[in-house]
């Protein structure tokens, strides 16, 4: 018995020595703060609180599909724990929280940080620190600057590349457009703005007749939409958030305004825009997409849709499904995994920013089909396609090819 | 001169908004001497009450009168529990639990009804009229609304012994229980009838700005600069001062407007309405402290 037990514990141990220097040998786990053999660590700000606190459902999302993932065994064997703190909105706490995260929480890095105020002011502190700030969760195009700011990126088609879009549009199928602009009077308008001014060129500018801003603070837009159309205007910018949107679509059809109406992506959702403004009242309005709306009935059978119902179902079920908000936070966080798979046990945050700077072709949930997640060394803008649609009915009807602009 | 005409009656009804928030606001400035932080998010509440009911198959009119009486109800509450103690302590413990109270209810809307916008219905009929160009019908009602409700609150404090019981009450306490008003429940009834007219303007206001937890935060500001500029003690004052200040933000960005398409130069926009249209306020309470409309209060010490 003694020696039966002698050669079994000799056994057990000489392989268990023998299985532990294989792994020494051959995968090489390296591992930055926030990273180990059992947990990943990602740090997150969302305005849980306050007037933008609509978006805090992004935040939710995002820890519900890595709830999910944990429970089907997390990324490469390692549990992911996502920290994510209230900023309220507020520039000052969303610096106030980053620094938390990152002295003290010691996350390897920041995922979908949301605001373009609060990521602008962290946006220097994160590359003093080298710690990424991965896939913001803001359109505005100065995200995509790999010489001056190498860990920082975005995620989403960037304001000015989308009102490029609008802009050349409009050239190809307006013959003498005169061109009214509503404008949200902050970074986020004037960057779709500018990159509009630049799609019609020097020369067309004066196609806009009439520009009309609102402050966040105007209880509605009416006397700018007033404007607008005695500008005579037969083009229509909407460079809204959503609830503005559904006003500005009410109100010009109570007083009888039909241009061609396009709408900025940022209110793309018949749940928050179009049912509110009344369905009748935004037929034919022309949009840029680039996600599927889950509510849309022409993606039923759409297998990504399917899963994405299926795991709200399971992991959210008190969320409303009509708040694309959620849509949003799924397609994103499977991003985030896609880059957490591809990095390995190689969990440095060096390697994280290589990572996300070489997804070719990833069609990433929800993405509409043909539009792909592409980024490169010099390329930090991931999505910089996007397909023209219009309202028709209850759904989106898209028209055209495609339409990309990607950076090399 | 179509435009101005178009921009006169919008702000007309972006006026009736603000006159209606105003009122409440007079309300409980009448009733407990004290201006309510918390009332644009009280009032927002009730309309997510209304809105409710009206989501449970309520008429609108019968929702509304429902979720008035409970607001009413409500604002009892709070002054029995929350503000009672308070009662002789310092003005800067009052706006303490005003500011706690503001976020409270945010708060509250936000994670019982999410912060989605909802679209709440107008109980006026959606009719076509001569002039329906200019303004909708749910704007005339909504205006028509704000002065019922004004001759209501006027009528009240002028010809009712309750009303003067309740001046009373908020104006010389000590004297007025000496005569025999129960002051305690006086400035319950005013937080109460505070909270139903709360209920009624965001009845009002939801169906042209939609509901959301957000739905009152920049109201309240209009509603103040309309209070303070028409007389803050003084209901009509108060009404004709959000009139005011609705047409004024809409004109000072109309000429603006007008004069940069005839000159090139640009003065004024839709970006500078409301610091405009507040630095008039500020002028005309320079020259006149109490109002356009109120009184001067003068007290023997």
């Amino acid at each position: 018995m003694t020696i039966n037990r002698r050669i079994i514990l000799t056994a057990s141990a000489s392989a268990l020595a023998a299985s532990l220097s294989l792994s020494s040998a051959f995968a090489q786990k390296k591992y930055d703060e926030g990273a180990s053999d059992t947990e990943i660590k990602i740090g997150n700000t969302m305005p849980y609180s306050g007037n933008a606190s609509a978006y805090g459902n992004i935040g939710r999302t995002i820890e519900a599909v890595f709830k999910m993932v944990n429970e089907s065994g997390g990324i490469n064997g390692r549990k992911v724990n996502f920290v994510t703190y209230d900023d309220g909105y507020a520039p000052p706490k969303t610096v106030e929280m980053v620094r938390k995260l990152v002295e003290e929480d010691k996350v390897l890095a920041l995922f979908n940080t949301l605001g373009t105020p609060g990521n602008t002011a962290i946006h220097k502190y994160m590359n003093a620190k080298k710690v990424p700030q991965m896939f913001v969760a803001t359109g505005a195009s100065k995200w995509g600057q790999p010489k001056d700011f190498a860990w920082t990126m975005g995620w989403q088609p960037d304001y000015q590349t989308e009102g490029a879009i609008y802009a050349k549009h409009i050239l190809e199928t307006q013959k003498d457009a005169k061109i009214g602009v509503l404008m949200q009077n902050d970074d986020y308008g004037k960057d779709y703005f500018n990159g509009f001014k630049a799609g019609l060129g020097k020369d067309n500018e004066k196609m806009i007749v009439q520009l009309s801003t609102y402050e966040v603070t105007d209880p509605t837009v009416d006397s700018q939409m007033i404007q607008l159309k005695n500008s005579g205007a037969n083009v229509f910018f909407n460079i809204t958030t959503p609830k503005f949107a559904a006003q500005a679509i009410k109100k010009a059809a109570e007083i009888g305004w039909k241009p061609v109406h396009y709408l900025n992506n940022v209110s793309s959702s018949f749940g928050t825009v179009f049912v509110p403004a009344g369905v009748e009242a935004s037929q034919g309005i022309i949009l840029a997409l680039y996600r599927k709306d889950a509510n849309d009935p022409q993606w039923n059978d759409a297998a990504d849709v399917k899963a994405y119902r299926a795991f709200a179902a399971k992991y959210m079920p008190q969320a409303n499904l009509k708040d694309d908000t959620h849509n949003y936070g799924y397609s994103v966080a499977h991003t985030m995994i896609e880059v957490l798979k591809k990095a390995g046990d190689n969990l440095t945050r060096e390697n994280l920013m290589k990572q996300a700077a070489s997804l070719q072709g990833f069609e990433a949930p929800l993405l509409l089909p043909g539009i792909k997640i592409n980024t490169s060394p010099t390329d930090f803008y991931p999505i910089q396609a996007v397909q023209l649609a219009r309202v028709k009915g209850n759904s989106f009807e898209m028209f055209g090819k495609v339409m990309a602009n990607e950076s090399k | 001169m179509e435009q101005f005409i178009q921009q006169v009656a919008s702000g007309l009804a972006n006026g009736a908004i603000y006159a209606c928030v105003a009122l409440a606001l007079v309300m409980i400035f009448v009733a407990t001497d004290h201006l309510n932080f918390a009332q644009g998010e009280m009032a927002m509440f009730s309309t997510y009450l209304t809105w409710q009911l009206i989501q449970w198959g309520l008429n609108f009119w019968v929702a509304l009168a429902f979720s008035a009486g409970l607001s009413f109800l409500i604002g009892i509450i709070i002054e029995r529990f929350i503000l009672r103690p308070l009662h002789g302590a310092p003005v800067l413990s009052n706006v303490v639990v005003f500011i706690g109270l503001l976020a409270i209810f945010h708060s509250l809307a936000g994670a019982i009804w999410s912060h989605t916008i909802k679209a709440f219905p107008s109980p006026f009929p959606n009719v076509t009229f001569a002039g329906s160009g200019y303004i909708g019908p749910h704007q005339i009602g909504m205006i028509a609304v704000s002065l019922l409700l004004l001759f209501a609150l006027f009528a009240f404090f002028r010809f009712t012994s309750l009303g003067l019981a309740m001046r009373a009450a908020a104006q010389n306490p000590a004297s007025a229980r000496l005569v025999g008003v129960r002051v305690d429940w006086m400035l319950a009834l005013g937080w109460g009838l505070a909270a139903a007219i709360g209920a009624i303007a965001g009845a009002m206001v939801a169906p042209a700005v939609y509901l959301e937890p957000n739905m009152m935060a920049s109201i309240l500001l209009y509603g103040f600069a309309g209070a303070l500029v028409g007389g803050i003690a003084n209901p009509a004052g108060a009404v004709a001062g959000g009139f005011l200040v609705g047409v004024l933000e809409n004109l000072v960005a109309y000429f603006g407007n007008m004069l940069e398409k005839a000159t090139g130069l640009y003065v004024v926009g839709n970006g500078e309405k409301l610091m405009v249209a507040l630095a008039i306020v500020i002028a005309i309470l320079t020259l006149k402290p109490n109002g356009l409309f109120g009184r001067t209060i003068v007290k023997r010490v």
